[in-house]
């Protein structure tokens, strides 16, 4: 029996849509309100980093506290944040390799509840395909040649083409381009115009931001341009990708930012185990949502929940490496 | 030493690894047991984890909970892409491929995807991440639980290629790399047959009958003539396994 996702694989935005940017060395800063502006219901949103690593929660909670409404998200892995973004109503479709925290977690009786009833839609990819979908579309060509996927019935699922090699005759997968609307990143600094430096491992980041029409990067700190260009070495995307810079210190808590904090999995193991105690596992998340993200009316109040000792901990440990 | 099977499958997986090797190792278990093969018989191991690490040095104490976060990536000679960190297997450079539970069949295709039908699943499961790229493009060992309900005739979705229908099926449907290697399970370790591709039980762990490894296999599962048995872990190994694992949070005792 074969059966078909809801295919989401949006065509190249065009070199004309990109030509067409502002793209004037102009300042980008907004607050975290006006950056979700940016994203508007229906859209795709891809979201940087990979799985605990550089997770966008600022600006997430302000798409779940603004009310998004069917969202198709996309990541390399996702992990709790598919949660929230499932059980808001924020995001309809996930387009990713994995959804759910990390194996030691055990399955997300979420990801379960909404993807067995058919109430959201997972569009699954490898990594490395998700990894190419984003270099395609970053590159301005609509597909990449690649050996994996091949075979497999993930293939079936998203109607993957293949083609014959016209130099060697060698079989291989197309792997669509793929252009977000949106992609938000979290990054250690960037310059008020947008210049972004990403210490430690990058991920996706860095071609998702070229295949977006629009980029939004919460940071942790915004530095003076000079500071840029003492260490060009560092940046990792130009100020011409970027739309728009918010400076959100522990914009990424309680997940993982290199050098800054590490994740809070003591956190993480308190939401999992609220599963064993609610009603049903919407329940958990619900309260989950409503104690960080609705009630809390400023990121620092959001912040001021987990308290000092726990974020000083988590800190140090950080930028021990 | 008594040690439970949880164990005996992990330090297994562990010996299965070389020095000088280099291991592209997936969630789960494969985290523990790469980690454990590099302090125990292969210093010059080389892992590399999804997040984008090469060669990282992982303390004990310091274990990541998974493979994409800053405690999988400390002291790394390099943070390449998730993207570049996979084509490496792309490209030939990884030895071996490190796989963790799934469902499984007999000729070493892996779901973790879906269980029941494609469009009305009666378990969801979180997908790929990288397994199906590091089965597409390596040689891999898989360490799995072994029981009825994982080891099935066919997988219900192939997520993650073994040798596909078998025979040279594999190869036909383009994929480079070899394919699964071997199966570690908490019973035993199983291999692959030359031809037809198909999983042969090769060795059984202390104790165990080849019968009650055939009895939680979903089907009729061939035994090697030469079935050896698994040498017990060692207390070197075990103390290991427990110091890396205190909370057994990767090694759950079923």
């Amino acid at each position: 029996m074969e059966a078909k996702t809801e295919k989401y694989t949006k065509s190249a935005v065009s070199w004309a849509e990109i030509n067409a940017k502002d793209k004037g060395m102009r300042d980008k800063r907004v607050s975290l309100e006006e950056a979700a502006l940016f994203i508007t219901d229906g859209c795709h949103v891809a979201i940087g980093g990979v799985q605990y690593n550089r997770v966008p929660i600022a600006i997430i909670r302000e798409l779940i506290r603004s009310g998004k409404k069917d969202l198709a998200v996309s990541r390399a892995l996702m992990s709790f944040e598919a949660d929230f973004l499932l059980v808001s109503g924020v995001m309809k479709i996930a387009v990713t390799s994995w959804l759910s925290g990390a194996v030691t977690y055990g399955l997300s009786p979420i990801v379960r509840l909404y993807m067995e009833s058919n109430r959201a839609k997972f569009e699954e990819w490898s990594n490395l395909a998700m990894g190419l979908r984003y270099m395609a579309g970053g590159m301005g060509i609509p597909c990449m040649p690649a050996k994996v996927v091949l075979g497999s019935d993930i293939a079936k699922l998203v109607e993957l083409k293949t083609f014959e090699c016209p130099y060697t005759g060698d079989k291989l997968a197309l792997i669509p381009a793929l252009n977000p609307d949106v992609t938000v990143i979290h990054a250690q600094r960037a310059d008020q115009f947008g210049n972004v430096q990403i210490d430690g491992m990058t991920a996706m980041d860095v071609d998702m931001a070229k295949a977006a029409k629009k980029v939004i990067v919460t940071v942790e700190k915004v530095v003076p341009n000079e500071e840029i260009r003492r260490t060009p070495e560092l940046t990792k995307i130009p100020f011409f990708c970027v739309d728009a810079v918010v400076e959100v210190p522990y914009g990424a808590f309680p997940y993982d930012c290199y050098g800054c904090y590490e994740p809070v999995h003591e956190h993480f193991r308190g939401y999992y185990k609220g599963f064993e105690k609610a009603k049903n596992a919407e329940e958990n998340t619900r309260n989950y949502i409503e104690k960080y993200f609705m009630t809390p009316k400023s990121f620092a109040d959001y912040l001021e929940l987990f308290g000092v000792q726990t974020i000083l901990k988590y800190s140090i440990l950080g930028k021990q490496g | 030493m008594n040690y439970d099977p949880t164990e005996i499958m992990a330090v297994s997986a562990a010996r299965a690894l070389k020095d000088g090797q280099v291991v592209f190792a997936g969630a789960g278990v494969p985290i523990i047991s790469s980690l454990a093969a590099q302090k125990l018989h292969a210093p010059s191991l080389t892992i590399l984890f999804e997040v984008g690490a090469v060669a990282p040095i992982v303390e004990i104490g310091r274990i990541p909970s998974s493979a994409n976060e800053s405690r999988s990536a400390y002291g790394s000679v390099m943070f390449p892409t998730t993207t570049e960190t996979l084509l490496f297997c792309q490209r030939g450079f990884v030895d071996v491929g490190f796989l963790g539970g799934a469902q499984i069949d007999k000729y070493g295709n892996l779901n973790t995807s879906i269980i029941g039908k494609w469009d009305h699943p009666k378990v969801r499961m979180p997908g790929s991440g990288g397994a199906n790229d590091i089965a597409s493009c390596t040689k891999f060992l898989v360490v799995t639980w072994h029981e009825k309900m994982r080891f099935v005739e066919k997988v219900d979705f192939i997520t993650s290629p073994g040798y596909l229908q078998g025979g040279n099926s594999r190869d036909e449907a383009g994929l480079v790399g070899g394919g699964p290697l071997q199966v570690i399970t908490h019973l035993g370790v199983l291999g692959f047959d030359s031809e037809g591709k198909e999983m042969v039980l090769k060795a059984v762990h202390p104790g165990v009958d080849p019968e009650e490894v055939r009895a939680n296999t979903g089907w009729d599962l061939k035994v090697a003539p030469d079935l050896a048995v698994t040498e017990p872990p060692t207390k070197e190994e075990l103390d290991l396994f427990r110091r890396l694992d205190p909370e057994r949070r990767f090694l759950k005792v079923k």
